[in-house]
């Protein structure tokens, strides 16, 4: 490699400047589809920052062993060897959540984050920036999870983790859940409202 | 006398002036008052040599024979479900009045705010869309939805449908029809079923307090229609008296606000029509548009849908069908453009109103999501009338050009 990887800013540029969802627009489907609660996000995040930073490490480790051709396919064989594995140790210790997620565990492995990390750094890297890049991406991608879970919860069901949190004499004044937030439809407009607060902050990524 | 008072004043907000941040609210005001002394500059209002304010101030007209309509019906249902006999003119209004008030005030407040708010922070001029906004937001939604609900819902849509993508004349979305989606579906139980339409609490001792007798709904007709067993059923109002089509012509039945009575509607879309403000092929061909679904419904009528034994004339009357025909789909922002794109935008505005209400028992009003739906799809109407007139030229030129060779 020519230029030289900085371990500390591979693993905190994608915190926020080089987000994966709100700057570089992957993963969307997922965080429309599981945010509505609180917990599912959580577990979705944590499955995917073990997802990511595995098979960065592993890729990473047979880089020069695979075929240019088939690399897709050698990608796609490690991600879903690592996805069962996830799925099954969720079915196993935390079932309801897992119900709760079904299909999108399974998804994570069409989840563009990871094809996209595969591709741009772990196919040249050395394992231990794979490693770091692979978590600094599924903390990314986490943050924004549970920011949009814990705004959807908190105003579409009124709990958090299942507790509830907007006292009983809010709802004696009149006080409703909104149930447009339990729709997909808020998570987009949370996400770009996250966006929109990013962008005033970080000038630097504003686009004409 | 106030004009030279106006005078007075304007060099304190002029570039320079000590309150000068003030400007936009002045020139707001200003503007309002008097006819300014320039036009239009940009936007879609550019279309009009009038100043979009004396526009939108003749559309608050049209709209006031449904606003005073409402009232009077908010009233009289209140008196009706009450259990009174008698029905003096001025408390009803005088109910009706009260009732809707505090109402208008809060989306007029909400949504000016953020108009002000916005204008001052980006230092425009304040665009007066909101004038017509604020009086259609509670025309369209039922009588008892709560007052904070109507300011959240106002505060979503104008933030996300108007100010982000530029203000006045830049929105896809009709504004209003934004903030009554946002109500029906996020708060479903107060914005529809049996005890959203009709006011149950007695305001500054006027009215009655309204109890339900059992196996009676204030529902509105389509509400009726909706949960309805089969083709056979009679439609009620509070106390269990059928409702005939004249009922529903003159707005004698529970609904939204202002959207019951199709005669104060055509008042209205009679004074928009002539002075020329709205386009009568969106009107018209929504009303075809309207029929034409409603006979095919009614053609081929099933007890699955119950909604569909109405006859088309039955779904133009009913539910907020008229009022999304004049008000509404003829919005000018969010409209086609082009000649021929009107008329595809309001039949299938008509088209799609009759389908959603009748084949689809969980949204007994389909008007609000049938113009939210076309208003999506205008810009690729308009796009594709273009280009159609755009090759049909090339081709004619083409065939002069050969002819002449």
């Amino acid at each position: 490699m020519a230029e030289k990887i900085n371990n500390k800013s591979v693993l905190l540029n994608p915190f926020s400047k080089n987000n994966p969802v709100v700057v570089q627009v992957l993963g969307i489907c997922s965080v429309l589809a599981v945010t509505a609660k609180l917990e599912p996000a959580i577990v979705m995040g944590i499955s995917v920052i073990a997802v990511l930073a595995f098979s960065n490490v592993i890729i990473s480790l047979i880089r020069n062993t695979i075929p240019t051709n088939i690399r897709i396919i050698v990608q796609l064989v490690v991600v879903a060897g690592l996805v069962v594995i996830v799925d099954q140790l969720l079915k196993a210790y935390a079932y309801d959540v897992s119900k709760q997620l079904s299909v999108f565990i399974g998804l994570i492995i069409t989840n563009c984050i990871l094809m996209g990390r595969l591709e741009a750094f772990a196919m040249g890297n050395k394992p231990w920036p794979a490693f770091l890049d692979g978590i600094g991406n599924g903390i990314g991608y986490s943050i924004i999870l549970v920011i949009v879970g814990f705004f959807r919860e908190l105003l579409g069901s009124g709990t958090l983790l299942g507790i509830q949190v907007v006292p009983d004499s809010f709802y004696e004044a009149g006080y409703v859940n909104n149930g447009l937030m339990i729709l997909p439809p808020m998570a987009l407009i949370v996400v770009a409202c996250i966006i929109w607060v990013q962008r005033a902050r970080n000038k630097d990524l504003q686009e004409d | 006398m106030l004009k030279k008072y106006l005078d007075r004043m304007k060099p304190h907000f002029e570039p320079g002036g000590k309150l000068h941040a003030f400007h936009s609210v002045f020139d707001g005001l200003e503007t309002f008052l008097y006819t300014p002394e320039t036009t239009s500059k940009s936007g879609v209002h550019i279309h009009d040599s009038l100043d979009s304010k004396r526009v939108m101030i003749i559309v608050v007209l049209a709209l006031l024979p449904c606003l005073l309509f409402g009232m009077y019906n908010t009233g009289y249902q209140n008196l009706l479900g009450s259990g009174a006999t008698e029905f003096p003119f001025w408390s009803i209004m005088a109910y009706g009045f009260l009732a809707i008030l505090p109402r208008i005030i809060v989306t007029y407040v909400v949504g000016l705010g953020i108009e002000f708010a916005v204008a001052q922070w980006r230092g425009e001029e304040i665009q007066e869309g909101f004038l017509v906004t604020g009086i259609l937001i509670p025309l369209i939604c039922p009588i008892e939805t709560p007052v904070w609900m109507l300011a959240v819902a106002t505060a979503f849509s104008v933030i996300f449908v108007k100010e982000v993508f530029g203000g006045t004349g830049y929105n896809i979305f009709n504004v209003a029809l934004v903030t009554r989606a946002v109500l029906f579906f996020g708060y479903p139980a107060q914005m529809s079923g049996d005890h959203a339409f009709i006011a149950t609490k007695p305001i500054l001792g006027l009215g009655g307090t309204v109890t339900y007798a059992d196996g009676i709904s204030g529902a509105t007709p389509l509400g009726q229609i909706a949960t309805a067993n089969g083709g056979d059923f009679v439609i009620h109002n509070i106390i269990g008296q059928p409702i005939s089509d004249w009922d529903a012509f003159l707005g004698l039945i529970p609904g939204s606000f202002g959207e019951t009575s199709t005669l104060c509607i055509l008042i209205g879309a009679a004074i928009l029509l002539f002075t020329g403000i709205a386009s009568w092929r969106i009107m018209a061909s929504v009303v075809v548009g309207g029929l034409f679904m409603g006979f095919i419904a009614n053609t081929f009528a099933t007890p699955t849908y119950p909604a569909s034994y109405l006859t088309p004339l039955q779904q133009l009357l009913y539910g907020g069908f008229a009022f999304a025909a004049v008000f509404m789909a003829t919005d000018p922002v969010t409209a086609a453009r082009t000649g021929l794109g009107k008329y595809i935008y309001g039949f299938m505005v008509g088209v799609i109103a009759v389908i959603i209400r009748t084949y689809n028992n969980g949204y007994p009003e389909g008007a609000m999501l049938a113009v939210l739906l076309m208003n999506a799809l205008a810009p690729l109407i308009d796009y594709c009338v273009v280009q159609t007139n755009i090759s049909r030229r090339m081709r004619r030129l083409k065939a002069k050009t050969e002819q002449a060779s």
